[in-house]
Formats: C-alpha cells, structure tokens, sequence
C-alpha cells in the first residue's frame, strides 16, 4: 500500500528533497527555523515556523540554509529575490499571504519584473511560500485568498495545490523553475492525510488534473475547494447528476484546455473559489469559457464564492462565509431547473 | 524641537570625512589612499567624461533622442570615486541616476542609451557584468542588496555588493530593512547614500529629523560614515574601507556622501530653480568634484589643459559612435517584448505571439 502522509508532510518533503539535490536551495522567512540563535534552544528543539512546516529541516541543514529572518516582509522579501537573480535558489515563506501588503513591490514590481527588465536574460528562481484561506478562525487579516491578485500580473506563476501528492509534486515543479513561483498552502489542508510516493517527483505548473471524471456538469474547484466540489459530486449522483471535478492546480500558467474540454463535454460549468468574488479567478475562468467555449454551453456559468466582505472572525459566519457543497448544489439546481434536458 | 544631550552627542560624533578641500590641497595627510599617478589621472578622466557625457545626454534628451535621464553632474566624485574602489566580482546594485558607475563596471555606453530609450537589449547585460537594472523604486534596490550580500558570503566569494540612493531613499522602510537585514546576517554589503540635498524638491532637512542620515546605521548597529561627497580621495577612502569591512566578515557599511546635483532631478519635468536658491548653486558649485581635484593633479603635475582636452573629444567622439550603435539597433516589436517573458511562452501568451506576428507581418 502507498505510503499516506498530510498536506504538511508533502511540503516539508518537497523542501527537504530539494534542498538535499541542490546546494543553492536554501529556505528563508519569519520563525522558519523557529527558536533561531536562542541560547537556551538547541538547534533540535526549534519547531519550523508557526504551523511547523518546516521542522526538522534546520537540523538537517543547518542555520546557513534555514534562515530566519528579521520580521520585515519588504526585506527578506526583496533581500530574496536578488538573491535568487544572483544565483540561489531560495524558498522564502512569507507567513500568511494576507502580508503580502507589506511588500508587494518586492514581488510585483521586482521579481515579476526582472526578467522582462533585463531583456529576456534574468532568472529569478524565487519560490514564496505562503499561507491562505479562511476556516481556521484566523480573521480578516489571516484568511484571504489572494491568488488572484497574483495571477493578474504578469512574470509570477501561481500554484495553489489541494492534495497532498498535488503539493508536494507541484512544491518540488515551483522550486525547480526560473520564474518566481508563489506557492498557495491552505492551512486547513495542513493535516490532510493522502497518497504520497517517497521519492522526487515533479508535478508540471500549467497541468490542470480531472480530480473526478463526469458527463454533465463542469465544476472547477481552486485549493480546498476542489475538495468541496468533490463532496458535491458525490450528493449530486445521489441526485442523478453526473459531475465533473476539475483542478487546475496551477493558476499561472492556466491549463485552458482542460477547462475547456471538460465544458465542452459536459455543457454546463460551476467555479468554486473562496476568494472574494470580484476579479477573482472563478471570474477569469468564466471570462475564458464565455469567450472561448459559449458554444458549448447549456446554461448559464455559476460561481460560488465568498461574498465580497471580509473573512468574519465569528466561527458561525466564518462557517457561512464560505463555499460548501450545499451551496454548490443550491446553483446546480438553478442551472437545470430551466433545462428539460435533465431531471433534478 | 530641542534635542537632548545624549541625542546630540550620538549626532555629533558623525563628522563629515575629508581628505581634499575645496582648494585641492590635502588636509588629511595619514587617510590619502594609496593610487598611482596613473590611477590618479585615470579618475580625473572619468569626472571629465562623465560630465561632458552628462552635457550630451541632456541635449540629446531635448532632442527626444534619449529616453529617460537623471542628470549626474555635481555627483561625479560621489559616482566614480566609490565605484573606483571595487573590484569585477563586486555586484552593483544602482539607482536610475547612477549610470556612470555601471557604465565603468562594465556596461557600454550604446547599451546605458538603449536602456536609457527602454528598449529591452538595454537591459541584457553582458556576461560577466555583475550590475542589476538601474532602480526606478526608490529604495527597493537596498533590501535586494542584502539579498546579494548574502548569497556572496554563502558561497565564501571574495565580493561585496554595493547599492546607491539618494537622500530621498533613506526616508523608505526598505533602507532600514535592508541595513537591518544585511547586518543580522553579517553579510558584504555597502550601502552609498549620495544625499544631494534634494528629494526631487523636498530638501534633506524636511524629509528627517535626524541630523546626518550615516547615524541611521546606529539604528541597525552597523557601521556609518559621512563623507565630503565632492571630494573624489574621501569617497574612494571610504568606499575601500568599507568593502574591506565587507569581506573580513565585519559586517556592512552606510556611506553618506554629502554632494549636489546641479541639474534638474531628471529631463522629465522638474525645475530646480523652483525650488533651489542661486545662491545654494553658487554655494555648491564652489565645491566642485572636478575643479578641486584637477587643482590637486595641476599642483603635482600630473594634468594640464592638453589632457582636459584630449579626455573631452574623447568622450564627444565616443557618445556620437554609441549613440550611431543605439540608432542602429533593430526597433523593438511587441512579439519581443512577449518572447522575453519567459524560456516557454504560456497558451495565453503563445495566442497572442500569434496575434501580434500576424498584425506585424502586414
């Protein structure tokens, strides 16, 4: 039997490996060591950040390569990405992506900028990890999901995994890449359990994957929402309806053609993205399938999202706020309620 | 505001470094660097080519010949005189208006211009130049050098990475994160504040309450000094000595030079008589980077009227055959500007090469 281990594991693995193949691969962000230089910590207590991610990894590497850094996002972020544009690879963590504010020219003005800068001729093999998502009773400041920011600007490659198997392959694919990389972990997934093989493997950014095959309906799910798709799925063939699930799992590069295709077939499509709902990547999904496949479509295209406000700190809002399977089948049934194609 | 004693004296102990007056004559005998009076001709050199460099990339930049341009004149010490100081391997991490230190780096004068005009060979440096792209946000370029500085200690090379902002950039987050980065790791790294007194047009003693901008180093517990920016020997001085600091693993070192720029802030639009006073310019132009040490060279007769001018139609010569090279590259076309977005091109990106060959092929 494969081996399981969590979301979190997947990750740690995937730094480890990669660290283990390249000298150059060195991690860096607040508390990724955890307890660094304090005397009364041996370097086999420090824990590996605030959710331990990166645990055990300061003992294998050392201090030289598991840097924990002054907490100043502008600075250990931009400190990263020349420091990759000179020749190492860094993995920079930056905690929670809701910080992303507090450099945002680092990443959007700098690293995405480099390599079209210097005419083609820069690499900024810069991966940032970073935390997201809502559900974790973290607030409005420590919940948003804010891929979409990033996959408006061109020079980032956006990766937002939902399996463990997903994160780790795509983790190893982010770290080997010479563009800057923005690693999306939802910490709700942290103590996910899934297959995971031992070994290096890669899975390729711009490859979406059909996470479940089905004839007619469509519904592409981002991060953790692939899973609520799934769980939809599954009332829906209670109901007679034969879903799809799709995962994207990178979001630049967007892997169109399995979008497309999957709609093509099926005829109708639902996006489940727990971002706000303007200008988010469940609205881009759209844009692309209104544009490149309205043919194909029996019904109008849904979106379940958040709702456009922040992420409630109360655990019964926060619990509404976001995407569910009941809410997913609340539209489906919208979609075929006009259509006498199908029974619901 | 009344400052405290305590404060004072933390304030008072950065005294401006000197090694030439405004006379060209030594007042600081045990710091005179050692250089050859060959090297000492070939610095003077530089200041005179830089500025006649400086005179034509304004008028060609009234001509619309020339992009965008910060002017330097007034800063040619501050420029050349620590860029002097470093070696190959050195990284420089420049401003947009520190274009002679890149260009004696290693970067040709034709491809200064073509960056200068945004075409994107402007920005392919050539193998072996360890120069990042002149930055345009100010202060960005002092977290990247930390970056940079530590990278060249992990790898144990015999290098520093220095960056250069202006007054202006001091008053950023990102100077002190990048000061307090670089010394939390140890790391090679030098960074230059040329304070020219101006941020665009807000001057240096509205933008802070600090006396000197070198005491900021205390902040981040690393090393500053305030040097005569108009005096070529103490910036040299100081730059040699820093990089040293850098690479004996004693940690990074703030530069303030106090200098000036005669021209506007850049060809986009300022004017400076708006906001500076003759008197200031005439005030500063008497401590002029150029005068002062061709007054040195002449008293040890190292320079004369001849080498002046043979230095000036040098430079003429050279900026009409890189501007004759900039012109004769090729136009840049959108298809280009996709092509360099990445090694493979994304469907998204590969669907509009398509749409731009076409439309460029009719």
């Amino acid at each position: 039997m494969a081996r399981i281990i969590t979301f979190s594991e997947a990750i740690k693995e995937a730094m480890q490996l990669a660290m283990r193949k390249d000298e150059n691969v060195i991690l860096m962000g607040e508390d990724v060591a955890g307890g660094a230089e304090v005397d009364h910590l041996q370097d086999d207590e420090a824990w590996g950040g605030v959710m331990g991610v990166t645990g055990g990894l300061v003992q294998e590497f050392g201090r030289d390569r598991v840097l924990d850094t002054p907490i100043a996002e502008a600075g250990y972020i931009g400190a990263a990405v020349t420091n990759a544009a000179t020749g190492m690879r860094p993995v920079a963590e930056l905690m929670f992506n809701d910080f992303i504010g507090s450099c945002l020219d680092e990443v959007m003005n700098q690293g995405a900028k480099l390599r079209y800068m210097f005419g083609g001729k820069a690499k900024v093999p810069l991966t940032i990890r970073t935390m997201h998502g809502a559900g974790f009773r973290a607030a409005a400041q420590h919940s948003q999901s804010l891929y979409g920011m990033f996959t408006a600007i061109p020079g980032i490659k956006v990766v937002v995994p939902s399996t463990p198997y997903d994160a780790k392959g795509l983790l190893l694919a982010a770290i080997e890449d010479d563009d800057p990389v923005v690693f999306f972990e939802d910490k709700t997934l942290y103590n996910v359990n899934g297959e995971v093989p031992e070994g290096y493997y890669t899975v390729p950014l711009g490859q979406g994957e059909i996470k479940r095959p089905g004839n007619e309906l469509t519904i592409v799910g981002i991060g953790k929402q692939v899973q609520t798709a799934l769980e939809a799925a599954e009332q829906l063939t209670a109901k007679g309806i034969d879903a799809e699930v799709v995962d994207p799992r990178s979001l630049s590069p967007l892997d169109e053609s399995i979008i497309l295709d999957s709609v093509m077939k099926t005829g109708r499509l639902v996006i489940v993205d727990e971002a706000n709902p303007r200008c988010n990547v469940a609205t881009d999904i759209a844009a692309l399938v209104a544009d490149k496949g309205f043919d194909y479509l029996d019904a109008p295209i849904k979106r379940v999202t958040a709702p456009h406000c922040p992420v409630p700190f109360s655990p019964a809002l926060e619990d509404i706020y976001l995407p569910s399977a009941e809410k997913i089948l609340k539209v489906v049934s919208e979609m075929i309620e006009d259509d006498t194609t199908v029974t619901m | 505001m009344e400052k405290t004693k305590e404060l004072q004296q933390v304030e008072e102990q950065f005294q401006t470094f000197q090694i030439l007056d405004e006379e060209g004559k030594v007042v600081n005998e045990e710091a005179m660097p050692e250089l050859s009076d060959d090297e000492l001709k070939e610095l003077m050199t530089r200041m005179v080519y830089t500025r006649i460099w400086d005179q034509r990339a304004i008028s060609l930049n009234r001509q619309g010949r020339l992009g965008f341009y910060a002017p330097v004149a007034g800063q040619e010490a501050s420029m050349i005189g620590s860029q002097y100081a470093l070696e190959k391997q050195d990284w420089i991490l420049p401003g947009y208006r520190d274009i002679p230190q890149i260009h004696y780096h290693g970067v040709p004068l034709d491809q200064a211009f073509l960056w200068s005009r945004g075409h994107f060979k402007g920005g392919q440096m050539p193998e072996g130049v360890r120069v990042m792209m002149p930055q345009i946000i100010i202060g960005a370029q002092i977290t990247q050098t930390a970056g940079v500085a530590m990278g060249l200690k992990k790898n144990k090379e015999d290098a520093v990475a220095i960056t250069y902002t202006g007054d202006g950039g001091a008053s950023q987050g990102d100077f002190y994160e990048g000061m307090n980065f670089a010394g939390a790791f140890n790391s090679p790294a030098i960074f230059v504040v040329q304070n020219n007194r101006f941020a665009i047009s807000v001057p240096v003693e509205q933008q802070s309450a600090a006396k000197t901008i070198a005491q900021k180093a205390v902040a981040a517990g690393i090393h500053g000094v305030q040097v005569d920016g108009m005096d070529l020997l103490a910036v040299y001085a100081v730059t040699k000595e820093a990089r040293q600091r850098g690479l004996d693993g004693n940690g990074p070192t703030l530069i303030e030079t106090l200098t000036y720029r005669y021209g506007p802030h850049t060809m986009a639009g300022d004017d400076p008589t708006r906001y500076r006073t003759s008197e200031e310019d005439d005030e500063w132009e008497k401590k002029d980077p150029l005068v002062r040490f061709r007054k040195f060279l002449e008293d040890k007769n190292l320079w004369s009227e001849e080498d002046e001018d043979k230095v000036v139609e040098q430079a003429k010569e050279d900026i009409k055959a890189a501007i004759k090279k900039a012109d004769s590259v090729p136009k840049q076309k959108v298809t280009d500007l996709i092509e360099i977005m990445g090694e493979e091109l994304p469907v998204n990106l590969q669907e509009q090469m398509e749409e731009y060959k076409e439309k460029e092929s009719k």
